[in-house]
């Protein structure tokens, strides 16, 4: 039975992993960028929630909007002042040197404000936990909450994708963004409307994250930005399911080699599966093969 | 008053002058022909036009208006279609939602509803194949897609680039016979070409473009039967 409950465990850090890694592929496919401040959007997030609930005494759901609301904006700031001038750069290392430069902003922005000590995040989910099987096996209420939200979000993004207008235009920017300017999508607005979405899910997944862990540093969402970026090139960056995939069996294999090998070298092995499956296949597990253009 | 004026544009690549000041005119309901050998500057004429590319000096309007510096999603919305080279259709895409993408300025869905029927109407191989990706179909199938998703934006002007190249000759004569329909209907057209020949006999009037200049221009029919552009262009 406690494989089960390590496997429940694995699948809900798996999912939080999964939203994170969602932003980072959307923004990747749309604005061929890699975003490494994405993971401390998740630490702004997560610090918005606390502030919000803990010294304005919000409702919870109404600091999680607000959260999620601070986020959406700070992403589509910093595509607007940081990368899109650079989005005709010569070389893509300028706007990936800027990435790491507004990571390390971020981290230490929130230093200066909110100090270098470890803050109490407070669980505000009030759901009650699973007993099953005579309390042979309990699922936390915690649990129950991120992985629905993480199933609410992969189908809610997939519809989003294959149905709307702008999610249309948004598959249309990531193939051909020539192309999709001759249909008459605004580019630049596409790109912000990513960079809004992963953000705001950053928002979420910042808060599940300090739930399930919760001690909240100016430095909490660095890790899990690295692991939902392996998860994104894992499941074949650039691919929605791909990420969703990357998420869930990265969360998996980190727990059961935390319980069953050693929790110390836990993060080794999950990068060590990484190397192995990119020699095996170096587009990820659902990524697409680049063809040649002949 | 003529649809579309280019007036004296200059276009640069870094240092290098690609347009060296074309000026024309289309007038509405015509047949344009722009032709030339490889690197003569077809393709960036084009570009700018629809604003893919920005011209350093000179002026386009279109339909009155100014569009020298409009991005290329707003000219779009101003009438002007591109059918690009190569093709460019989303592969990944059905045929049914690159279609969709074509009338993306559109908001009006029975109205877009209507447009694709006459399109599937015109095309019918594109609804025989409407749920395949569009990466599967063949160059002919997907230039005809291009078309069908410029089409989808009702446009006043449709621009192609190199609709032709490297399809089979049945399709290079169904092409031709397209760009003839879509006069009939009142569009105006403008046709970039390697293929001279074909480019001349459908339409109305050319322009021989060489080295990023405008070297001599008229009637198509006289064109064709002028000799130094059977030498240089025909190949006789």
């Amino acid at each position: 039975m406690s494989f089960v409950y390590y496997l429940i465990n694995g699948i809900s850090l798996g999912s939080i992993y999964a939203i994170i890694a969602l932003g980072y592929t959307m923004v990747y496919g749309i604005a061929k960028m890699l975003n490494f401040a994405h993971g401390d959007i998740i630490m702004v997030g997560a610090y918005a929630v606390l502030n919000m609930t803990i010294y304005a005494g919000a409702n919870p759901w109404v600091a999680i909007l607000v959260s999620i609301a601070v986020c959406t904006l700070l992403g589509v700031i910093i595509e607007k002042i940081a990368y899109k001038p650079l989005r005709n750069a010569a070389s893509s290392l300028a706007v990936l040197i800027t990435a790491i430069g507004m990571s390390y902003l971020l981290q230490n922005l929130a230093l200066l404000i909110f100090g270098a000590d470890a803050k109490a995040f407070v669980n505000i989910i009030d759901v009650p936990s699973l007993v099953l099987f005579d309390g042979d096996l309990i699922i936390s209420g915690t649990i129950i909450v991120t992985i629905v939200s993480c199933v609410l979000i992969m189908a809610g993004l997939t519809i989003f994708i294959k149905k709307t207008r702008q999610g249309q235009a948004m598959q249309a920017v990531s193939e051909d963004r020539g192309a999709a300017q001759l249909m008459g999508i605004n580019v630049n607005g596409t790109i912000s409307l990513t960079f809004a979405i992963g953000s705001g899910l950053a928002a979420i997944a910042g808060f599940l994250l300090c739930s399930a862990y919760p001690t909240i540093t100016p430095y909490t969402g660095a890790m899990p930005g690295i692991k939902a970026f392996v998860a994104a090139v894992f499941g074949g960056i650039g691919s929605v399911p791909g990420a969703m995939l990357g998420g869930i069996l990265l969360g998996i294999i980190e727990i059961l080699s935390r319980a069953y090998i050693t929790s110390q070298l836990s993060d080794a092995i999950v990068f060590a599966v990484l190397i192995i499956v990119l020699l095996v296949r170096p587009t990820g597990i659902l990524g697409k093969n680049i063809r040649e253009k002949v | 008053m003529a649809m579309l004026k280019v007036k004296d544009i200059q276009v640069y690549y870094g240092m290098i002058q690609a347009l060296k000041g074309i000026s024309f005119e289309i007038n509405e309901g015509e047949v344009v022909a722009l032709i030339g050998a490889n690197g003569a500057g077809k393709t960036t004429t084009l570009h700018t036009i629809t604003g893919l590319l920005r011209a350093g000096k000179g002026k386009i309007s279109f339909m009155g208006e100014d569009i020298t510096d409009t991005p290329a999603h707003k000219i779009v919305k101003m009438g002007m279609a591109h059918v690009p080279e190569g093709r460019r259709v989303f592969a990944e895409l059905s045929v049914y939602e690159n279609l969709k993408l074509g009338a993306y300025i559109n908001k009006d869905k029975e109205e877009t509803q209507k447009t694709l029927e006459k399109i599937y109407e015109r095309f019918p191989r594109l609804e025989e194949r409407k749920k395949q990706l569009a990466g599967t179909l063949s160059g002919g199938e997907q230039q005809m897609l291009a078309i069908g998703r410029a089409l989808m934006s009702k446009p006043k002007l449709i621009v192609m680039d190199e609709p032709s190249m490297g399809l089979s000759p049945q399709f290079v004569d169904e092409i031709f016979r397209i760009i003839e329909d879509i006069r009939k209907e009142g569009m105006t057209v403008l046709v970039v070409e390697q293929n001279a020949k074909k480019a001349l006999k459908t339409a109305d009037r050319a322009y021989v473009l060489e080295t990023g200049n405008i070297i001599l221009s008229g009637d198509a029919r006289d064109l064709l039967n002028d000799e130094s552009v059977r030498k240089a262009y025909l190949g006789e």
